[in-house]
């Protein structure tokens, strides 16, 4: 009962928010009420029992939309928290495209006779994720993976070019 | 749910936990006051009561409104660090209790940390005033430095514990305190802490120089709950550091959950006595030294963990 | 809570995105309708997992998805980068000769 009244709150809130996506005229809060929506996802992974899943989806994906943001204030090239602003093509037709996809989707949601539930979830689901990923090897993994990370981000430095704030001669009078 | 040697407690006490956050934050500005005022040769009483002084100046204060200021977003961005340094704490536990020792009570500290980056941006795009939006990107050029570290810093006890939940973690630590054979991942999070709540060296966003930064244009309620969610992060950091690397309620003699607030008012005493001591640092130096020095180092603390663990068997 | 009440929200989810990912100008934009379409994608694979067949390996297909989103989101900023960069715009309907 209380996790019915937690999901149709959290499902409200999900595909509310990814509606004003489109709608708001400011790329600020455009970006921010799609973290929204993927947050309101990630707690309903929750109410299935998806720990771990559910909070990585709200850790990255809060991560990448504040990256996101400054994308998109950037590449906007104006402020747009000031000018009110559409900027879309064929909105019928894609208004018809997604309402179409919509009614096929959600009649094959209704008209299909699900199977019944099969198995049970594991007892520690995190551990279950973590077995199935890495099978029994898991210490061995994550030491390989720590290792892997650092050859990737020295690779990466070694690579790169020096960037453009670092022939500022302040740094070179500094070192 | 619970870890093995924790009681979970209903959620009535969330409010009672609020306040002992908020009292933790307070005594830590308070000595933070008393610091200054030594170091300027005054007597320490005079500084230890700045944080209630300046609490009743924001309070009486009328709030300033800037020119087509994005209100909505302010408002989440100010309310929401309070917020967030309480949703850290639910995971942490006091002694024996917790209210609630989530399976992946690690990843959830972690996300609430990460919730920090676009609250921080938002009190910054929030005016719309160009030094506190310097602030915000600021903040989040230095948490692209310092995030990472701080990862693989919480993923080295984990790993040692076999488990994400913190309940796991501090039972793992009965005898031996991780601090003490992973002492690298233990400082960088001690910096990550000091880098979430915008102390120096990672005091940037709010810099002087940016008159004020991200607090550059708020006043009244606005600034207080700004003020006040740096000081509850910091208090949620220590108090999580705690738990996970000073072996949380472990010590002898006193009860278990005096032993966490000791230790906690102790570390977050130390960090601020530290944060006195540093210079702020420009975020683009952190950036090379984050990527190209912390966590190269982390990284080989993970491995040191991760092969004692597979040694141990 | 039934499973068809979740696909639905998913499905839901899923078409505001397709809307968003057809119509808007901005690549930016297109981005985000991408995001919100593998959001619906998401919460559809968690309760095909929870309401038909819990097994402990069925959550490794949400694990691909998570990191289908990381990958899509990396290539999106390098192209909408890229574009800006030689052609000072990333319009969509300005890019179109990329597909002669």
């Amino acid at each position: 009962m209380v996790d019915d009244i937690v999901f149709w709150g959290l499902a409200v809130v999900a595909v509310a928010s990814g509606i004003a996506v489109f709608r708001v005229d400011s790329m600020a809060r455009a970006t921010y009420a799609l973290a929204v929506s993927f947050v309101a996802v990630g707690l309903a992974l929750l109410l299935f029992g998806l720990d771990y899943l559910g909070v990585v989806v709200v850790l990255m994906m809060v991560m990448e939309m504040a990256i996101m943001a400054i994308y998109m204030i950037m590449f906007m090239g104006m402020n747009p928290a000031l000018m009110p602003m559409s900027m879309v093509h064929g909105k019928r037709t894609s208004l018809a495209v997604a309402g179409l996809t919509f009614a096929v989707l959600a009649a094959g949601i209704l008209l299909v006779d699900w199977p019944e539930r099969r198995g049970a979830p594991a007892a520690d689901l995190t551990l279950a994720v973590g077995r199935a990923v890495m099978g029994g090897k898991m210490l061995v993994m994550m030491t390989v993976s720590a290792v892997l990370f650092a050859t990737i981000v020295s690779a990466l430095v070694l690579a790169l070019p020096r960037g453009r704030y670092d022939d500022d001669p302040a740094d070179e009078a500094a070192s | 749910m619970t870890g093995s040697s924790l009681t979970q407690v209903s959620a009535a006490w969330v409010p009672l936990a609020a306040v002992l956050l908020l009292a933790v934050a307070a005594a830590g500005a308070a000595f933070d006051g008393a610091v200054a005022a030594r170091a300027e040769g005054r007597p320490w009483q005079h500084g230890a009561g700045v944080p209630v002084a300046e609490t009743a100046r924001l309070l009486r204060q009328r709030r300033r409104r800037t020119v087509a200021a994005d209100r909505p977003l302010e408002l989440v961005g100010t309310g929401g660090l309070v917020v967030v340094a309480l949703l850290m704490v639910v995971v942490v536990p006091l002694g024996r209790w917790t209210l609630g020792d989530l399976p992946v009570g690690i990843v959830w500290f972690n996300a609430m940390d990460v919730v920090v980056w676009a609250l921080v941006w938002l009190a910054g795009w929030g005016p719309n005033s160009a030094h506190a939006l310097v602030g915000g990107y600021r903040f989040l050029a230095q948490a692209l430095a310092y995030e990472l570290p701080l990862m693989f810093a919480i993923t080295a006890p984990a790993v040692a514990a076999g488990s994400l939940a913190v309940g796991d973690v501090v039972a793992a630590q009965e005898g031996l305190w991780f601090a003490v054979w992973m002492p690298v991942a233990f400082l960088v999070f001690c910096g990550a802490v000091l880098a979430f709540s915008v102390r120096a060296p990672f005091s940037a966003p709010a810099g002087t120089d940016l008159a004020g930064g991200v607090l550059a244009d708020s006043s009244g309620i606005d600034r207080w709950l700004l003020l006040a969610g740096r000081w509850a992060l910091m208090a949620a950091g220590s108090a999580f550091a705690v738990a996970v690397f000073l072996g949380g309620g472990h010590g002898p003699l006193l009860p278990a959950w005096l032993w966490s607030l000791v230790k906690t008012a102790a570390l977050l005493a130390a960090l601020v006595w530290v944060r006195r001591r540093l210079p702020t640092v420009r975020p683009d130096r952190l950036l090379p030294f984050g990527w190209v020095v912390v966590l190269p180092l982390v990284l080989l603390q993970l491995l040191v963990v991760a092969v004692v663990v597979v040694g141990r068997g | 809570m039934t499973l068809q009440t979740v696909l639905l929200v998913a499905a839901a989810l899923f078409c505001v995105g397709l809307y968003g990912a057809i119509s808007q100008q901005v690549v930016v934009m297109v981005m985000m309708g991408l995001e919100l379409m593998l959001n619906g994608v998401i919460l559809a694979a968690g309760a095909f997992w929870w309401f038909l067949s819990p097994a402990p390996d069925g959550q490794v297909l949400l694990l691909v998805v998570i990191t289908a989103m990381t990958v899509e989101m990396a290539m999106g900023f390098a192209v909408a980068t890229l574009l800006h960069r030689s052609r000072g715009s990333d319009m969509t309907d300005m890019a179109t000769d990329l597909s002669r």
